[in-house]
């Protein structure tokens, strides 16, 4: 006999066994490639602050919101391909692709910049998405994108252009770019095959490197496929000073905004000048999961929501 | 005061005067940027929609309402009944008043009647009512691990997916405010 209270498990049945096989082609594609699978502390003293997302304090410390600041250690120290798995924890962060707890996937590699991140979502997702008998189409809610290589590649300033109602310039201007990117671009990118967004306003890109031809732009690019936003890259900043500079910047706006403050990471700030030129990646694991279970919601991809413990 | 946090379906809020009912609510955030709080929403006395994005520093007054507690008779010509259990003063609402909660509008439920200065506006029943499933499929045996829905009728003629092993004639709970299924109940 079924206790009724096991029905919303049950009817996830079929997603909970594809997402474990999903997981598991992401470590072998990473194995494959030599990359060392790390594993850092989820509980740390101090996240990146940034203005836009809230950690979750426990005692005097927090929740990490993603592992990047261990991470970034571990290639100052030398390591030069690493990823992990892992649970990461927003405030505030509920809605049909969002969990205040869920899993992301983070790699970095050394010597590289944002454009091999791209060859590498390339290779991984049509990797995994073959492991799981996806013959090169994705169908995600009656769209179908082809995963055939090369990606679609479009800078912000472009996709404005081509997307929006007003420019990119403007969007910064009055203070809409996060709007005009969610209501107006977001829901169009990625709808036949998937789309590197990429080279942000250098406000928009606390972690990135500025690119050498302009001053204006970070190196940074999120993945798109059929609207879902999946990953977010960076060509890592290694100048210490600089990155001290936006922390103490991104603390000054949370401050106005009434969010709560965080210590200023040091540990990092003192590993970051030993970094070689790097890249770094996260995507979010769940998502790839809706996408490629053709699931419109994240619920649809976990065992457990807040709302269901 | 209500923050954006606050918004989600069903809220009601006060603006220029006139009380709105959420009637879509989103959460979205582009990557590394604001939280984003996209509604639409209905005027509660002219029926207007509209979609407005809010963001999380905006805050809103509630929607001054008041609520009588009225048992559901009957409905005619597109019209819904309902009466005062103290006074016995009848109202009416019309179909667009009264919503999705027509599809769970059982003889004599007590339900709360919305008042906007005396004049009714819409219902909201309990979040959990027990309805009887009037109309299913047999259960096929050995079905029950593969994760399968099937419809069912509850005695209101609203259909919604259930487990497999719901059996015509029983009983279920339902939660009005998504129109999902909860729970077998027993008894």
């Amino acid at each position: 006999m079924i206790e009724d209270d096991s029905w919303r498990l049950i009817v996830r049945a079929d997603a909970l066994h594809l997402r474990a096989r999903i997981i598991q082609a992401i470590r072998r594609f990473f194995q494959d490639r030599n990359f060392l699978e790390i594993d850092t502390p989820i509980r740390i003293p101090a996240p990146a602050p940034e203005l836009h997302i809230d950690a979750f304090a426990t005692e005097t410390w927090f929740l990490n919101t993603s592992p990047e600041l261990c991470m970034k250690r571990l290639l100052a120290a030398g390591y030069s391909r690493i990823f992990q798995i892992c649970k990461c924890f927003r405030a505030g962060e509920r809605g049909d692709r969002h969990l205040p707890e869920f899993t992301m996937l983070e790699w970095y590699r050394a010597g590289v910049d944002y454009r091999t991140l791209m060859d590498d979502c390339e290779a991984l997702i049509t990797t995994v998405a073959t492991e799981i008998s996806l013959d090169g189409v994705v169908s995600w809610q009656g769209q179908k994108i082809s995963l055939n290589a090369p990606w679609e590649r479009i800078s912000v300033r472009d996709a404005f252009a081509r997307y929006a109602t007003i420019s990119a310039a403007e969007a910064l201007r009055t203070d809409r770019f996060d709007e005009i990117l969610a209501c107006e671009i977001e829901p169009q990118l990625g709808m036949e095959i998937p789309v590197f967004l990429y080279d942000y306003p250098v406000e928009h890109g606390a972690l990135a490197r500025v690119k050498e031809t302009d001053p204006g732009i970070a190196e940074r690019f999120e993945l798109y496929i059929a609207g879902l936003e999946l990953a977010n890259a960076f060509s890592e900043l290694v100048d210490a000073g600089e990155q001290r500079r936006r922390f103490a910047e991104a603390s000054r706006d949370r401050k106005r905004k009434g969010s709560p403050a965080y210590p200023i990471p040091e540990r990092f700030l003192q590993a970051l000048p030993r970094m070689s030129p790097s890249a770094g990646i996260a995507l979010g694991v769940d998502r790839l999961v809706m996408l490629l279970a053709d699931k419109p919601r994240i619920d649809d991809v976990v065992a457990f929501t807040p709302e269901s413990l | 005061m209500y923050t954006a946090s606050d918004l989600r379906k069903g809220l009601r809020i006060k603006m220029e005067n006139d009380p709105y009912i959420v009637t879509e609510f989103n959460f979205v955030k582009p990557g590394k940027g604001q939280a984003l709080y996209r509604c639409k929403l209905k005027n509660m006395i002219n029926g207007n929609q509209f979609e407005r994005t809010f963001r999380s520093v905006d805050i809103f007054e509630a929607a001054d309402l008041q609520e009588k507690k009225m048992s559901y008779l009957y409905q005619e010509e597109g019209k819904f009944c309902f009466m005062d259990n103290e006074s016995y003063e009848q109202i009416f609402l019309s179909e667009d008043q009264v919503g999705e909660a027509k599809n769970f509008l059982l003889d004599n439920i007590e339900a709360e009647i919305l008042l906007f200065e005396d004049r009714p506006l819409g219902v909201s029943l309990p979040n959990f009512i027990d309805v009887i499933v009037t109309k299913a499929d047999p259960w096929a045996k050995g079905d029950s691990v593969s994760g399968n829905t099937k419809p069912v009728t509850i005695q209101t003629g609203y259909q919604l997916q259930v487990p497999p092993f719901i059996e015509e004639g029983e009983k279920i709970r339902i939660d009005t405010r998504s129109g999902e299924y909860l729970t077998r109940v027993k008894g």
